[in-house]
């Protein structure tokens, strides 16, 4: 017996045969949009800001590039706890006050503890621990009401994100927390590789460079510790989505669970963890934003988990859970802030990044479903 | 002839109503058997005891000669029995290897088992392999689930049960919403599994099907086993018959 293909190659006519080859053009661009629309807004930001300009301000800068990649750090941390919580079906709604909370508990530490007398590096270890701890605290509490209670995510985290607002909110006072020792400040505006431009052209590594005046201004910092740790981040998501058994749980749960927990997947132990990562990667971006700012901000969060979620949408993961890769969280983080960048540089009024986001995201799911169309579903 | 299931004075109970009225039923190695019977005749409240969704309230369970007391449909998998269910239990999103292995991949181990990967060549050569002993075709096999059709579908799902070392596979309504090519298909698998000698109970309402690959029939209605017939010695007008309660072999409470 056979269950063959009903359609043979051989047999087609040449007509099939172009309408076959057109499908399968259609079908790559669909896949591959993300990265083309990337250069080409990378392109035309080149061009239109040095014309604009005329010449004076240049877009594709070493400067400029580190620029966005620091700002996108907190963005892309989120969305890529995010990327795994909406692959396996669920939403995780809590993590811009999570972000908030990690970066008030650090800060209260770090200055709490050097006020003790504690050496300012162990102190900024435990101050980062706490910070992380209670960021993993929530995403628990989230896990477990969802996995255990079976409450929807979308509820339970909309109600842990008030919970968490309020508490991050009363530890801080309502303030951001300030007095915090210069060597979080350091860790956060310093990085891996230094670059003096302006003639003396000297590539410096870990250790900045003593430099004043003129060449101040020359100096450039490649990688800075938030990108080289988001970069780890980015790294470790990578392997344990597309490598693991972990990974591949993750997209089983969200393709069908009950189907995963029919054949022995512990669906209510990994949608734990997965909260759990969840509020791990959006307390990192707490860390950082202390670190960043030489201060504990409660609100630091909330206005970037939207744009996490639409970074996670633009890089091609279905709300509808079991599709998604990180790589396209990580270009759709890249296509906002290049965009939002480009945008300021050709002096567009702020307000405009908005609307050409929000139109972004729209497009990126209408491509993602046209695939469907293109491809078609066997029939049965 | 030593049975591989026997079930014992089987009775199921919700609440008020009794669903399973003391059966009783062996099924031997190599042999197909189908059990019928109109809505809420009992049909799945039985299979649902046999592979562990459910505890019968009274009665044995006995697989491979030993008595089973399952909490789970897992506990029930352990030992062998393997129940594809209508809805397939295969995640759409993933493709045939990742769907035969899922819940047991198979891994490679670095540093001391500190890292684990995923073994995907060995999951890839194993699964073809099991593919090709069920003389399955799939034109792609790297294709995910909802890129094949209901027949192929259903092969992955009997092919998964195979890998596993089923030794008794209870298979429910496994024709339905398939054209007839495939249908055909679907009972040729059938008839390649009793041929390797794992017994596969058949629930079917298509009594064509049940007739062309069935070495015995089982009849319920309303909770009781009302006819065991050999395939061979009965007609599915006799089938219907009992199916409807106008024939009984055991008498009415």
């Amino acid at each position: 017996m056979a269950l063959e293909s009903q359609t043979d190659v051989s047999t087609l006519t040449a007509t099939q045969q172009s309408v076959r080859a057109q499908r399968h053009v259609l079908l790559t661009l669909s896949r591959v949009w993300a990265w083309v629309f990337l250069i080409a807004l990378i392109v035309f930001f080149s061009l239109s800001v040095s014309i604009t300009s005329e010449g004076d301000v240049n877009f594709l800068t070493l400067r400029n590039s580190q620029n966005i990649l620091i700002a996108i750090t907190p963005v892309l941390l989120m969305g890529l706890g995010q990327t795994f919580v909406i692959i396996a079906g669920g939403i995780d709604l809590s993590v811009g006050w999570v972000m908030g909370l990690s970066s008030v508990i650090s800060a209260l530490l770090a200055r709490d503890l050097v006020a003790r007398g504690i050496d300012p590096t162990p102190a900024i270890f435990l101050a980062f621990a706490g910070g992380i701890a209670a960021s993993g605290m929530v995403g628990l509490i989230n896990g477990l009401i969802i996995a255990r209670l079976k409450v929807p995510p979308f509820i339970v985290t909309l109600g842990v994100s008030f919970i968490v607002r309020g508490v991050a909110l009363l530890f801080s006072g309502g303030q951001t927390v300030a007095g915090l020792p210069t060597q979080l400040r350091d860790f956060g505006n310093e990085s891996l590789l230094y670059w003096v431009g302006g003639g003396a052209n000297q590539l410096h590594f870990l250790r900045r460079p003593e430099v004043t005046g003129e060449q101040l201004r020359a100096l450039d910092r490649i990688l800075g510790w938030p990108v080289v740790i988001t970069a780890i981040v980015v790294a470790i998501a990578i392997f344990l989505l597309h490598k693991t058994q972990f990974g591949r749980h993750t997209y089983a749960i969200g393709g069908n669970k009950e189907a995963a927990l029919r054949a022995g997947v512990p669906v209510d132990r990994h949608t734990i963890l997965l909260y759990v990562m969840s509020a791990v990667t959006a307390g990192i971006a707490g860390l950082l934003h202390s670190a960043r700012f030489s201060g504990g901000s409660p609100t630091a969060g909330d206005p970037l988990l939207l744009g996490s979620i639409a970074a996670v949408v633009i890089g091609g993961v279905s709300l509808f859970g079991g599709v998604g890769q990180i790589s396209g969280t990580v270009i759709g983080a890249l296509i906002i802030a290049v965009l939002q960048t480009g945008l300021v540089m050709l002096g567009v009024e702020a307000f405009w990044q908005f609307i050409v986001v929000g139109s972004v995201v729209i497009l990126a799911v209408l491509i993602d479903q046209s695939r469907d169309l293109i491809i078609g579903r066997a029939e049965s | 002839m030593e049975p591989v299931l026997s079930l014992r004075n089987i009775l199921k109970r919700f609440g008020g109503l009794t669903a399973v009225k003391h059966v009783n039923l062996d099924i031997f190695p190599g042999e197909v058997v189908g059990l019928v019977g109109d809505n809420g005749a009992g049909k799945s409240t039985l299979i649902k005891c046999v592979s562990g969704v459910y505890h019968p309230d009274e009665g044995e369970i006995q697989f491979m000669g030993q008595t089973m007391a399952f909490s789970k449909p897992i506990d029930a998998r352990r030992v062998g029995i393997e129940t594809i269910y209508q809805d397939l239990a295969l995640a759409p999103n993933l493709n045939i290897s990742a769907n035969i292995f899922m819940g047991r991949e198979a891994k490679r181990r670095y540093f001391g088992g500190l890292i684990k990967t995923l073994d995907e060549e060995k999951m890839l050569s194993e699964s073809r392999r099991v593919i090709d002993s069920l003389d399955i075709r799939l034109p792609n096999f790297g294709a995910q689930i909802d890129k094949l059709s209901g027949g192929q579908r259903q092969a992955v799902a009997i092919a998964r049960a195979v890998y596993w070392n089923a030794r008794l596979m209870i298979m429910d309504e496994p024709t339905n919403n398939l054209g007839v090519p495939e249908q055909r298909k679907v009972l040729d698998l059938i008839r390649k599994l009793r041929e390797s000698g794992v017994p596969v109970i058949l629930i079917s309402h298509t009594l064509p099907d049940v007739f062309a690959v069935t070495d015995r029939i089982v009849v319920m209605h309303r909770g009781h086993k009302v006819a065991e017939k050999q395939t061979a010695q009965t007609d599915s007008q006799t089938v219907v018959e009992y199916m409807v309660g106008a024939r009984s072999d055991v008498r009415a409470d």
